[in-house]
């Protein structure tokens, strides 16, 4: 590394003490970055950014939140009505915690289709599997501090999940409640953790990118760059389409903020919690439905607690399901059919998670939920023996000068203009 | 390629330098509108909310309080001390030389009748509340209130005579509603 590459002398005096700057150009400048990356590459950059939202509304609504059965609703109002500004705080809150799940969902969709979860980039994928874990063990605590009759219900139905532990899982409910009911220790230690979780998702998140640089992204052939033709540097080019995605989906939000901002929301959390009377309905958030939808499927306690977890645990085995030495569905003509499958499967559990569970719709989701697992315990090790992937590319430059490679034609028009 | 790429964009370009360069500064404008506008709600937030400001104002009865008494009442979460002066009290604040003062200040400017002083119980050194108000505390050489703090001493139009504090107890904004009832703020 030479001192040179700076002109500004007090970089350079603090660069060679600290060498920040050098991190900076070389993780985040000058980063190779391949140059066939499509849009759906915007949702990692995106996940950050609406972490970042979440962690800065969420600091600036805790100074006016209070964590005691008594306030936290009447808080919760008086952030709407008083507090400057605290409805628009609030709503970005709320729906931008939607939306960083539609945000991750795509995100994992497509390191799905593309294969981003294959050598060399297991541990890439698990520390995302964990992050998608604490986002949802930190969504489902903030859910409950406003203390309406959904964020009462849910937590002591979700806290009860865990008395389906044998022998144990009574006395592990009453240490999460630090009580016989969810109640005060409960709502006082979900806002401490509320609190604290996003800070740990940083964490991961560092870890996360610390991985991605390692060998850099995936891409959409999901062939590895052989030099820098194959690859631009991360800026300007990356940074300035990872602006554009961020305008368009901050559009989006605002859309939701200003104009629908209960529309993902349930009614009934607008109820003051009443530990005597449950809703007749209670749903989760939707993002949580198609879990939801699992754990109603199977016709026994332990059971469907495990199907449920065991739905997000499979994901950490994924790189050794798939043994398909090919990555990005493109070339893999049977597994982009069961991919799109999936896909439906997992909008279907979601429906199915909202509705009662009773009759047809108990029946769609238990069929959903036996395929989500086929899919993965059966379909996916099969088709890394069955399946004749189409011949990969020479490289990512190949198909857009010409000279063999499927895609040549396709590729190749419309960057002529450039 | 990258390199000779935006070089030869940027041979083209030339003739346009000027419109490019607009379209740069427009985009780089509108995005700091944008964060501003997102940043000052979260700083915004931090100030009195509605109903803070809401309980900004108070009425007082002042009848109750006997000559040569006084009453704290609490104000914007500081107390407002209230004082129903004796006559020897007036004529030591009014015949006071505003040469003496440091902070120069007449009594009929502080009290808008003169059997009532009502001046902010916050000395305005480093913000104690001074002694006084209770029968038998000490009220310091100048026969108002005293600082135990830093040793602020206050006459009897709580003006600063003596002691590190710069400036006089503070008269918040009040009127008399009626012959007994005060509105402060």
């Amino acid at each position: 590394m030479s001192a040179s590459k700076f002109s500004n002398p007090v970089v350079r005096w603090i660069d060679h003490r600290l060498p920040i700057f050098s991190f900076l150009e070389h993780e985040a400048n000058e980063y190779p970055t391949p140059k066939n990356l499509n849009y759906f590459w915007n949702f990692g950059s995106l996940a950050g950014i609406s972490l970042v939202i979440m962690i800065v509304t969420g600091i600036t609504l805790a100074m006016s939140y209070t964590a005691h059965v008594d306030y936290a609703f009447e808080s919760v109002e008086r952030i709407m009505r008083d507090v400057n500004h605290g409805w628009l705080l609030r709503y970005i809150h709320m729906n931008g915690a939607s939306f960083f799940f539609i945000v991750v969902f795509v995100h994992i969709f497509r390191g799905l289709y593309y294969g981003s979860y294959k050598a060399p980039r297991e541990l890439l994928w698990m520390l995302g599997v964990v992050i998608l874990l604490l986002m949802m063990a930190t969504a489902f605590m903030g859910y409950v501090l406003p203390w309406g009759q959904m964020s009462f219900w849910g937590a002591t139905v979700i806290t009860n999940l865990f008395s389906a532990i044998p022998f144990v899982g009574e006395s592990i409910v009453t240490w999460l409640w630090g009580g016989f009911s969810v109640d005060n220790p409960t709502l006082n230690r979900f806002f401490a953790l509320h609190y604290l979780m996003p800070f740990l998702i940083v964490g991961v998140v560092i870890l996360h990118l610390v991985a991605l640089h390692r060998f850099g992204s995936n891409n959409p052939l999901g062939i590895d760059t052989r030099g820098p033709q194959d690859t631009l540097p991360f800026h300007p080019y990356y940074t300035i389409k990872d602006f554009f995605g961020l305008s368009v989906f901050l559009t989006f939000l605002a859309a939701a903020v200003f104009f629908f901002p209960n529309f993902l929301g349930h009614p009934d959390n607008y109820i003051p919690a009443n530990p005597m009377q449950t809703p007749a309905h209670i749903v989760p958030e939707w993002y949580f439905l198609p879990f939801y939808a699992i754990l109603r499927a199977v016709p026994d306690k332990l059971g469907g607690v495990l199907a449920m977890f065991g739905a997000i645990a499979i994901l950490f085995v994924l790189p050794w399901l798939d043994r398909s030495p090919v990555r990005s569905a493109r070339f893999r003509p049977m597994f982009k059919i069961f991919f799109w499958i999936l896909v439906i499967d997992c909008i279907v559990l979601g429906y199915v998670g909202a509705k009662p569970a009773e009759g047809m719709y108990l029946l769609v989701g238990r069929v959903a939920t036996v395929w989500y697992f086929i899919h993965f315990l059966a379909i996916l090790p099969l088709l890394s023996v069955i399946e004749t992937p189409r011949p990969l590319p020479q490289s990512i430059s190949t198909p857009v000068f010409g000279g063999g490679g499927g895609l040549a034609g396709a590729a190749a028009a419309p960057k002529e203009k450039v | 390629m990258a390199k000779s790429q935006s070089k030869t964009a940027a041979d083209a370009s030339v003739e346009h330098k000027s419109r490019r360069d607009f379209i740069v500064v427009a985009t780089y404008a509108m995005g700091a509108v944008g964060a501003g506008a997102f940043v000052w709600p979260l700083v915004d937030q931090m100030n009195p909310a509605a109903d803070t400001l809401a309980l900004a104002s108070i009425e007082v009865d002042v009848s109750k309080i006997a000559e040569g008494q006084s009453i704290t009442i609490k104000w914007r979460g500081k107390p407002i001390f209230i004082r129903h002066r004796t006559s020897s009290e007036i004529e030591e604040a009014s015949v006071v030389s505003q040469d003496d003062l440091r902070d120069p200040e007449g009594d009929e400017v502080r009290a808008q009748k003169p059997e009532y002083l009502v001046v902010l119980g916050v000395c305005t050194h480093l913000g104690c509340v001074p002694l006084g108000q209770k029968v038998g505390e000490v009220r310091g050489e100048y026969g108002g209130w005293f600082c135990p703090c830093h040793g602020s001493h206050y006459d009897s139009s709580g003006r600063i005579r003596k002691g590190p504090a710069p400036l006089n107890l503070e008269v918040p904004p009040y009127s008399f509603l009626s012959d007994q009832v005060i509105r402060i703020g």
